[in-house]
């Protein structure tokens, strides 16, 4: 009893903290006695100190009630107290498919099919999908001919072209399904898609864009002048467009012209001159622009000038009155 | 032409990558365990005893690689490829340079990306067949161990904070909810003698007999033994964090089922009050059915006689 006392106290005296859900147990408020330089001293202490605890944790884990088991007495633990993160997202559900969407707002619910069927062909029970199955579409012997049937068109090859063309767009619409799920992140785990599927990096516009004809065209057009003899000699391609701007692209002034500063060279120079000093200047006053609006101007009076005679003598054309009778004069 | 949907090949190839696939309550990590370029023998010791301890849930490779640089930002790629494709959650790289001698690197991924990381160094160091003792009494393979933490340097420095989780998590095994007390024969023994040094011990358990139902523990040492020196550390990104520590919502309970053994699953279906004496009665009901019959026939009756006579 007094031993028991003993442990007791010396229990609530430390205060270990114990997860029994981890099996653990802590020592928050432990000094280490021995110096570390003491090795050994240092273990035994620490063994001690870790009998102690583990003490501490088994006190809790074997008062828990036992069921018997097989193998021994099996306990139920609880959650353990400290989390600890997890390894990977938690699941997440998937978006609904194209045809649950629509099954869904229209009603319609999943009906359970048997495995076997029984066809009535043979005569015998087969079983629904795979291999041998009931009413299977290539099974089909004899296609009667309807009256709007073409002549000449194979009805057997035409179920086939049916069927695959059913089984592509079966396959298309389950990668959209596929795709949508993987925006989501609710890909199915044993499912990869491929990269091109989904563009990784940037936008729609990055990814390289089919060219058009014209762009075709043109290029050839402008490859075909990229040889020693400029084209001239090869043979043009059909639908090769010339070069939009064929010839030459700059324009070399005459190397002689006079003494000092040619007439052209000087032209160039004032262009180049006036254009900078116009930018920078802070008039930026356009003059040709200038006098074209005044003159514009002076038209207009002018025509307004020689009206005007003409409205003086509207005395002798016939007034005419207003029809509004003014509420004054009634009055 | 690259398929645009890759989908294994074989049932057997599907079922282990379902396995990979994220699950609500999670069983236990997966530890990986490699080396970069230069390891000493102590090192090779360290790697092979952490996977001798932790021999059905763990994977070690045994070339080198020097592309792995755990601290820098590019030098993760091949460690998360690895995670990746081994399906590993926990990682143990061990290197060894002038600067860093024997160096592991405990890591940890979520979604097989890096979450968080802790280099130490591994001093006085004692592998575990230098332990002698009473074979019999040896730790089996997977058995759930019990942890000693001791220190007050636990609580009060972080970089102690954060192996104290990692050592958990690392040797931790699956959280299970029930425990066979015959299968409890081991304890991870980590003693904080500085602000940044583990003294990490492996004991095996023995059950004494006392006199109460709880048994007498008591230790005895089998494994290694190693002194780690905390020397840089990564700790998760506040938004990763977060993500990573939710837990699944319990699984509402389902209200109003109740199951009959004659008649199976059954539940009440409770019909809101009528209120029959507010109902107005009109002429349409179908309890009338027959006198509404009979009615029209009359009508149409008395209008033929009508017309009879005319």
């Amino acid at each position: 009893m007094a031993e028991e006392a003993a442990a007791t106290t010396a229990a609530a005296a430390s205060n270990y903290e114990v997860d029994l859900g981890n099996l653990m147990a802590y020592d928050p408020s432990h000094h280490l006695a021995a110096a570390p330089s003491n090795r050994e001293a240092m273990r035994e202490e620490c063994l001690q100190k870790a009998t102690e605890l583990a003490q501490a944790v088994a006190d809790v884990l074997f008062a828990l009630p036992p069921n018997e088991a097989r193998d021994g007495p099996l306990v139920r633990l609880p959650p353990p107290n400290t989390r600890l993160p997890r390894e990977k997202h938690l699941p997440r559900p998937k978006p609904p498919t194209k045809w649950e969407q629509f099954a869904k707002m229209k009603g319609i619910t999943k009906r359970k099919k048997n495995k076997r069927e029984w066809d009535e062909q043979t005569q015998s029970w087969k079983r629904t999908y795979g291999y041998d199955r009931v009413n299977d579409d290539r099974d089909i012997p004899i296609i009667e001919a309807k009256a709007t049937d073409e002549p000449g068109v194979d009805p057997f090859a035409q179920r086939k072209e049916e069927k695959k063309k059913r089984v592509e767009k079966q396959e298309k619409n389950r990668l959209e399904n596929l795709k949508k799920a993987a925006k989501v992140g609710a890909l199915p785990s044993h499912i990869q898609l491929a990269a091109k599927a989904l563009p990784i990096t940037g936008t729609k516009a990055d990814l390289p864009k089919k060219s058009k004809k014209e762009d075709l065209e043109n290029v050839a057009g402008m490859a075909s002048t990229a040889t020693a003899s400029g084209g001239k000699f090869d043979e043009k391609l059909p639908g090769e467009k010339p070069p939009k701007h064929a010839g030459k692209h700059r324009k070399f002034l005459p190397v002689v012209e006079g003494k000092g500063i040619g007439n052209l060279e000087k032209q160039q120079y004032d262009k180049v001159l006036n254009s900078i000093l116009a930018k920078n200047s802070e008039d930026q006053l356009d003059v040709g622009r200038a006098i074209t609006m005044y003159k514009v101007k002076k038209e207009k009076q002018r025509s307004k000038d020689k009206d005007r005679p003409s409205k003086s003598n509207n005395k002798l054309k016939p007034q005419k009155k207003g029809f509004k009778k003014s509420s004054k004069k009634n009055a | 032409m690259v398929a645009a949907i890759r989908v294994p090949r074989s049932q057997r190839a599907k079922r282990e990558l379902l396995k990979h696939a994220p699950k609500l309550v999670e069983t236990g990590k997966k530890t990986l365990i490699l080396h970069g370029t230069k390891t000493s023998a102590v090192l090779n010791s360290v790697l092979s005893d952490i996977y001798h301890l932790k021999r059905d849930n763990a994977v070690k490779y045994t070339k080198k690689n020097d592309n792995i640089r755990p601290f820098e930002s590019g030098g993760e790629t091949s460690l998360e490829f690895f995670s990746l494709k081994t399906d590993c959650s926990l990682i143990v790289y061990g290197s060894h340079s002038k600067k860093r001698p024997n160096n592991l690197v405990l890591g940890r991924t979520y979604d097989h990306h890096i979450y968080d990381l802790v280099e130490v160094g591994v001093e006085n160091y004692k592998p575990m067949e230098s332990f002698a003792y009473d074979k019999k009494l040896a730790p089996k393979l997977g058995s759930k161990p019990f942890f000693a933490f001791i220190g007050q340097h636990f609580e009060s420095s972080e970089e102690l904070k954060h192996l104290k989780e990692v050592l958990l998590d690392l040797f931790r095994g699956e959280v299970v909810e029930n425990l066979n007390l015959a299968g409890v024969d081991r304890i991870y023994v980590c003693t904080a003698i500085s602000p940044t040094t583990v003294y990490m011990m492996h004991c095996a358990l023995r059950l004494k007999r006392s006199g109460t139902s709880i048994p007498r523990m008591e230790l005895i040492e089998v494994g290694p033994s190693m002194d780690l020196v905390v020397r840089r550390h990564r700790l998760p990104v506040e938004s990763l964090k977060k993500e990573a520590m939710k837990s699944a919502e319990p699984a509402k309970k389902m209200k109003n089922v109740m199951k009959d053994p004659v008649h199976g699953r059954v539940g009440k279906v409770y019909m809101p009050d009528q209120e029959v004496g507010k109902l107005t009665l009109t002429n349409d009901i179908k309890g009338l059915k027959r006198e509404r019959r009979e009615a029209k026939k009359n009508k149409e009756h008395s209008k033929k006689q009508k017309v009879n006579p005319e």
